[in-house]
């Protein structure tokens, strides 16, 4: 065992790869740049395999993908979620979906890393989580660690992954620190991880609403109400039958997720359980989520924004005490 | 050129054109081709005289008008027919149509409705090249449209900087779907924009696969050798309108000019040459013209006589690796 940072793992991840497979490139902008998780990399493996990048996300994006279909496996790196959609043709059109148009003649496996910046004033082109806008799109892979544990396990895996994988990173997270298993540890897409047990309420809860939910279940515990904290780790696969299982044995859901309200992760979740789990449940389905509006600069509005402790216990007592929903931020109000 | 390499650009030339002649026909009859075709007839020069510069292994991205294409690099007819008409057989399994028609097996690494999304990949695949160490060449085509959009700027000059052994060939056929060139284009000419990213750029006669093919092979060799990209721009014309509408007739521009092109024709300026240069007869141009006539014909009675996908299909070549107990 060892302790790495979120970022430190991310890192580890790629050198182990960049190492093990001759065949890994990275396409980052400023990949020598200090505060980059690549720093270094030109030095260790040469320009040919990290080159240098201009700010052309459309064209670095297509170079991957003609790339990963004649052979290589590249980790593209857009370092901020938001800049991906400059490069959205070449992801939703080609990464997405070339191996199907082609009947199967291609693979396409590529690694799109998005840094999520938002809870951090940066504003609206900056603080995007477009997870549930590519959950749309068949064919991409969907990846949300919240782990240092599980940032080098799931991208070892994601690298290695014939399929285009969108590995989304709560830049929040990037300076946590956590155990990291020794060796070459991989984590298998399509499994969720139960982050704490409980026989009350299920969270299931996705980015930094899982660190989120943890705290608000250690304080619902004083108060006696014992929460599951489930962090379903991809989006796509998705591991359903954990969530399912989960809430056959509470009976109680709640949804926490950073990303806007509607088509989000959260509604899909609850549409899944609605429809194969419904017969378990014994209180409507309660979503802790972004409003449906733009991250605004200002910190005292950004701070409505998102799943907090706070907010994710609320809903929890709520449906734990039957209570009606609480009041939501809309754009009409009141 | 010498004279088989003639004859074989004039037997390519002439499967292109009886190939398209017969989508054409059966999109104009109803008689088994849905959706949008993109008819390249009139451009079989460029298209034919750039794919024979390259090796079999070498990589080649085309566009939404790109039937031609691949059978220029040397592919079957028949699984591509088979794939117009939404067959099991078709090269793509019946998933990509008319405007997706890939076969990997001789480096037709695929077509793209999106205009100038392949001008990128292509860089990619000779990027890729060069790290495996192979010193295979990648080749974009694409239209005159392509060159007013981002991922033509952003490709080429991608492929310069990063010296990649990319050969760029625009088919200007003076049209983007309907809206003329020289309304939309603030340059004068296609290749003039090589200058702003540091690579050669010509300009040639697309009517003239000699020609082309003379120009595309000097531009393989400065990719092979590693000494970067090379932009060329055709000059030719598609005689048929952006795309095939059943029986309607929405043509944008003069019969005069058509039939000013068609006086010009590809295959007719090749077979002049031909009997000039190597006296090529009436007998044998008829007789290559009746073996290439049969070869569509085949390919036409294998996609009719192919099975459609079954049900079962529908979610095969999705995920390269399955998804399990998810969804």
């Amino acid at each position: 065992m060892r302790t790495l940072s979120y970022r430190e793992a991310l890192r580890e991840a790629m050198l182990e790869e960049m190492r093990r497979d001759p065949n890994v490139v990275v396409f980052c902008e400023d990949a020598r740049f200090w505060t980059m998780p690549t720093v270094g990399f030109v030095d260790e493996f040469g320009p040919d395999r990290v080159p240098i990048m201009p700010i052309s996300e459309e064209a670095f994006t297509g170079a991957a993908i003609g790339a990963a279909m004649t052979g290589l496996r590249p980790i593209v790196d857009y370092t901020i979620a938001n800049l991906m959609y400059v490069a959205w043709d070449q992801i939703v059109n080609h990464a997405a979906k070339n191996r199907y148009l082609f009947g199967g003649q291609a693979s396409v496996p590529v690694v799109f890393r998005a840094a999520m910046k938002y809870a951090n004033a940066t504003a609206a082109q900056h603080s995007d989580r477009p997870y549930p806008q590519l959950m749309n799109v068949p064919g991409l892979k969907i990846v949300v660690p919240t782990t240092p544990a599980d940032a080098l396990g799931l991208l070892k895996s994601s690298i290695r992954d014939d399929d285009p994988v969108v590995f989304f990173e709560p830049l929040m997270l990037w300076g946590n620190k956590g155990d990291v298993p020794d060796g070459d540890y991989l984590v298998p897409l399509g499994k969720a991880a139960l982050r704490r047990e409980g026989a009350d309420v299920t969270v299931v809860a996705v980015a930094d609403a899982v660190p989120a939910a943890l705290r608000a279940a250690t304080g619902l515990a004083e108060e006696g109400v014992e929460v599951e904290v489930i962090d379903p780790r991809t989006l796509v696969p998705l591991d359903k039958s954990a969530i399912l299982e989960s809430v056959a044995k509470t009976g109680r859901l709640v949804i926490a997720d950073p990303a806007h309200k509607t088509c989000g992760a959260a509604a899909e979740i609850a549409a899944i359980v609605a429809e194969e789990g419904f017969a378990s449940l014994r209180a409507p389905i309660r979503r802790v989520v972004a409003p449906d509006v733009h991250p605004p600069f200002s910190p005292a509005l950004e701070a409505l924004m998102y799943p907090t402790a706070d907010r994710i216990a609320s809903a929890v007592k709520a449906l734990a005490e039957g209570a009606p929903p609480a009041k939501e931020l809309t754009a009409s109000g009141h | 050129m010498e004279r088989d390499q003639q004859l074989e650009a004039m037997r390519r030339m002439l499967r292109i054109r009886r190939f398209e002649e017969a989508a054409m026909d059966m999109v104009r009859k109803g008689t088994g081709i849905a959706g949008a075709v993109h008819i390249c007839v009139g451009q079989e020069a460029t298209i034919v005289g750039a794919c024979l510069a390259l090796r079999p292994d070498d990589y080649m991205v085309g566009y939404h008008r790109s039937h031609g294409h691949p059978i220029a690099k040397g592919a079957e007819l028949a699984p591509l027919m088979a794939e117009l008409m939404g067959r099991k057989t078709g090269v793509c399994r019946g998933k990509g149509g008319s405007m997706h028609l890939a076969d990997f097996r001789i480096g037709s690494l695929g077509e793209t409705a999106i205009i100038g999304s392949g001008i990128p990949q292509a860089a990619g695949a000779a990027y890729s090249a060069r790290l495996r160490g192979t010193d295979q060449v990648a080749l974009s085509f694409f239209g005159d449209g392509a060159a007013n959009i981002g991922s033509f700027h952003e490709g080429l000059n991608l492929a310069s900087v990063w010296g990649l052994g990319v050969v760029f060939v625009c088919e200007n056929n003076l049209y983007a779907m309907s809206t003329p060139l020289a309304e939309t284009m603030a340059a004068d000419s296609i290749a003039s924009r090589a200058a702003a990213y540091r690579m050669p750029g010509l300009s040639v006669d697309g009517q003239d696969v000699v020609e082309v093919f003379e120009a595309v092979k000097d531009a393989v060799v400065r990719a092979r050798a590693g000494q970067g990209p090379t932009l060329i721009e055709a000059r030719t014309y598609r005689y048929r309108d952006h795309a095939e509408y059943g029986n309607l007739k929405l043509s944008h521009r003069a019969e005069e000019e058509l039939e000013q092109w068609r006086t010009r024709d590809p295959i007719d300026l090749l077979a002049a040459r031909m009997s000039r240069e190597w006296g090529l007869s009436d007998e044998e141009l008829a007789q290559l013209q009746d073996q290439v006539a049969e070869q569509v014909a085949e390919a036409v009675r294998f996609a009719k006589d192919s099975p459609v996908p079954g049900p079962e299909e529908l979610f095969e070549d999705l995920w390269a690796t399955p998804l399990e107990n998810v969804r």
